[in-house]
């Protein structure tokens, strides 16, 4: 019997109110994520990736059909949930510790100061700033913002992470280290992970699945497999089925940037 | 440090030169502009002798006066504006009406509604310090990034504590510089407010000396205004300064 999913998109549509009436962005998806699994959703700009994320997120309902979480339907956002955006948003009028430990203080998740503190220590390590636990965020780099922001998320113990390009705004470098960095403390705490990226490379390195999408209005293009067995390093981006893998993606997302050139020039 | 002080003193001083070169170029009648070491003295004598210090007191009173009541409307109201779009969109245009309104021109009103009394004088600066803090006030606020409260919303936040742990510190700096404003523009209506029947203050200071053609004393009276604001924002930039040190820039 199939274990049960995490996630479930159940023939879910979405529209927004457009001038002309109802604009749809996202057209009949049905998909599931099971219990650990790492999916990565790759598709052309502006069709509707965000707006799946939402949904699981609880910032979006879906016109029709349903999004659940372990069963129920999500109605708003959780700590069960926890969502890693592209600018960050860490608190700048908290410092490093205080920014982790926010969400151990909010009645959802409260616990002992003892425990607190053991938890943030524990994450300001694994995500590299113990030496900054007193700064502000205007003190630190991009890469260590979005460090922050994780280790935030992971404060409060989610079952599942929900991560819209969190690496866009960073250089190669750091992006590769972050990459790393992430799949170390998935591979401590294993979390049911989604994740929106623009980069191929970035989907066939950490997904254990990656999720071509349409051109708006959105539906799934085609749902790759990466079998590649975790913990994961950089050599495998020498591997050939990694090539091989990266190229047939590539060219699928490709199909479906002329896709939407071709729409919007009609 | 020397140097940086030098810099501090330097364009006063250049101003004090070009007053001295204006008063003997004799380009102008040397009974319109006294010289700076005869408003110096003058300076000196009404703060010993006569009734200076009284109305540096009483100004700054109705000032302080009118800018807490002032600013205490202008947090909450401002906020409103700020945070909720469609609110906005109706009070706005009110809001902009009203503050164009030179307070000058309402001083009749404020005579014949709250007399000539010190209430009708406070009310004149509460006018002015309320607009100015409340259009601070809900800029700031409506620039504040929705992301920190849907962050805030996937940790597992409250309504309440969003209140309480992201938007309150998020509304301090803007408090801050609404609390500049508006006592930066309270000292600008002061002479005005103290149009109004005033015995005591450096308004009145300044018009009965007009009546009596005494430009020292206009001379003395309006550099004390501007010194007294120029500390008091001094004062409120310090204090932002370490109460909100996290902020990117500091206004
Ligand atoms: N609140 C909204 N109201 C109306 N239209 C919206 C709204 N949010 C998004 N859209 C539209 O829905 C479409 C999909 O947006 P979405 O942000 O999900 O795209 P995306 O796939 O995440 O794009 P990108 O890769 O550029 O981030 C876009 O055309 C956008 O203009
Ligand atoms: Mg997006």
């Amino acid at each position: 019997m199939k274990p049960p999913a995490r996630i479930s998109f159940e023939n879910v549509a979405l529209e927004f109110a457009g001038k002309n009436g109802p604009v749809r962005v996202v057209d009949n998806v049905s998909y599931e994520i099971g219990n650990g699994e790492f999916v990565s959703i790759i598709g052309p700009s502006g069709c509707g990736k965000t707006t799946m994320m939402n949904m699981v997120a609880g910032f979006l309902q879906p016109t029709s059909g349903s999004v659940k979480v372990d069963g129920k339907v999500v109605t708003g956002p959780g700590p069960d949930r926890g969502v890693i955006f592209q600018e960050y948003g860490v608190f700048p009028w908290l410092t490093v510790k205080d920014n982790i430990d926010f969400g151990l203080t909010l009645s959802a998740n409260r616990k002992p100061k003892a425990e607190r503190e053991e938890i943030c220590n524990r994450y300001m390590k694994l995500m590299g700033l113990s030496d900054f636990a007193d700064a502000f965020p205007k003190m630190l780099s991009g890469g260590m913002r979005q460090r922050l922001a994780i280790a935030r998320a992971y404060a409060v113990k989610p079952q599942f992470l929900l991560m819209d390009e969190p690496f866009g705004a960073l250089d190669a470098q750091t992006r590769a280290h972050m990459q790393d960095l992430l799949l170390q403390a998935l591979q401590t705490e294993g979390k049911t992970v989604m994740l929106i990226t623009h980069s191929v490379e970035e989907a066939v390195y950490m997904s254990s699945r990656i999720v071509v999408m349409t051109a708006r209005p959105t539906r799934i293009r085609e749902i790759i497999e990466v079998p590649f067995p975790y913990p994961r390093d950089a050599s495998l981006h020498e591997d050939p089925l990694f090539g091989q893998l990266r190229s047939r993606v590539r060219s699928l997302v490709m199909r479906e940037y002329a896709a939407q050139a071709r729409q919007s020039s009609e | 440090m020397l140097k940086r002080a030098a810099l501090i003193i330097a364009p006063w001083l250049v101003i004090v030169g070009i007053w001295y070169a204006l008063a003997y170029s004799g380009l102008i009648n040397e009974a319109l502009i006294p010289k700076p070491h005869v408003v110096a003295a003058r300076f000196w004598e009404l703060l010993t002798q006569a009734r200076l210090p009284l109305d540096i007191w009483m100004s700054t009173q109705r000032v302080f006066l009118g800018v807490a009541a002032g600013i205490t409307l202008a947090v909450p109201v401002g906020f409103v504006l700020g945070w909720y779009r469609q609110v906005r969109t109706f009070i706005d245009p009110l809001i902009n009406f009203f503050r164009a309104l030179p307070p000058i021109a309402l001083i009749p009103l404020v005579v014949v509604y709250f007399g000539i009394g010190e209430i009708a004088k406070v009310v004149i600066l509460f006018y002015a310090s309320f607009f100015a803090g409340v259009i601070v006030m809900y800029e700031g606020i409506a620039q504040i990034s929705p992301i920190y409260v849907r962050v805030a919303r996937t940790l597992g936040a409250t309504d309440g504590e969003i209140f309480r742990k992201v938007i309150i510190p998020l509304t301090v700096p803007h408090m801050l510089t609404a609390l500049r404003v508006a006592l930066g523009v309270a000292w600008a209506t002061l002479v005005a407010s103290e149009l109004i029947a005033a015995q005591q203050g450096l308004g009145a200071l300044i018009q009965n000396a007009s009546s009596f053609f005494q430009l020292d004393i206009i001379y003395v009276g309006i550099i004390c205004i501007g010194f007294i604001a120029l500390a008091m924002d001094l004062a409120i930039r310090a204090f932002t300064k370490r109460l909100v040190s996290w902020q990117e820039r500091i206004a």
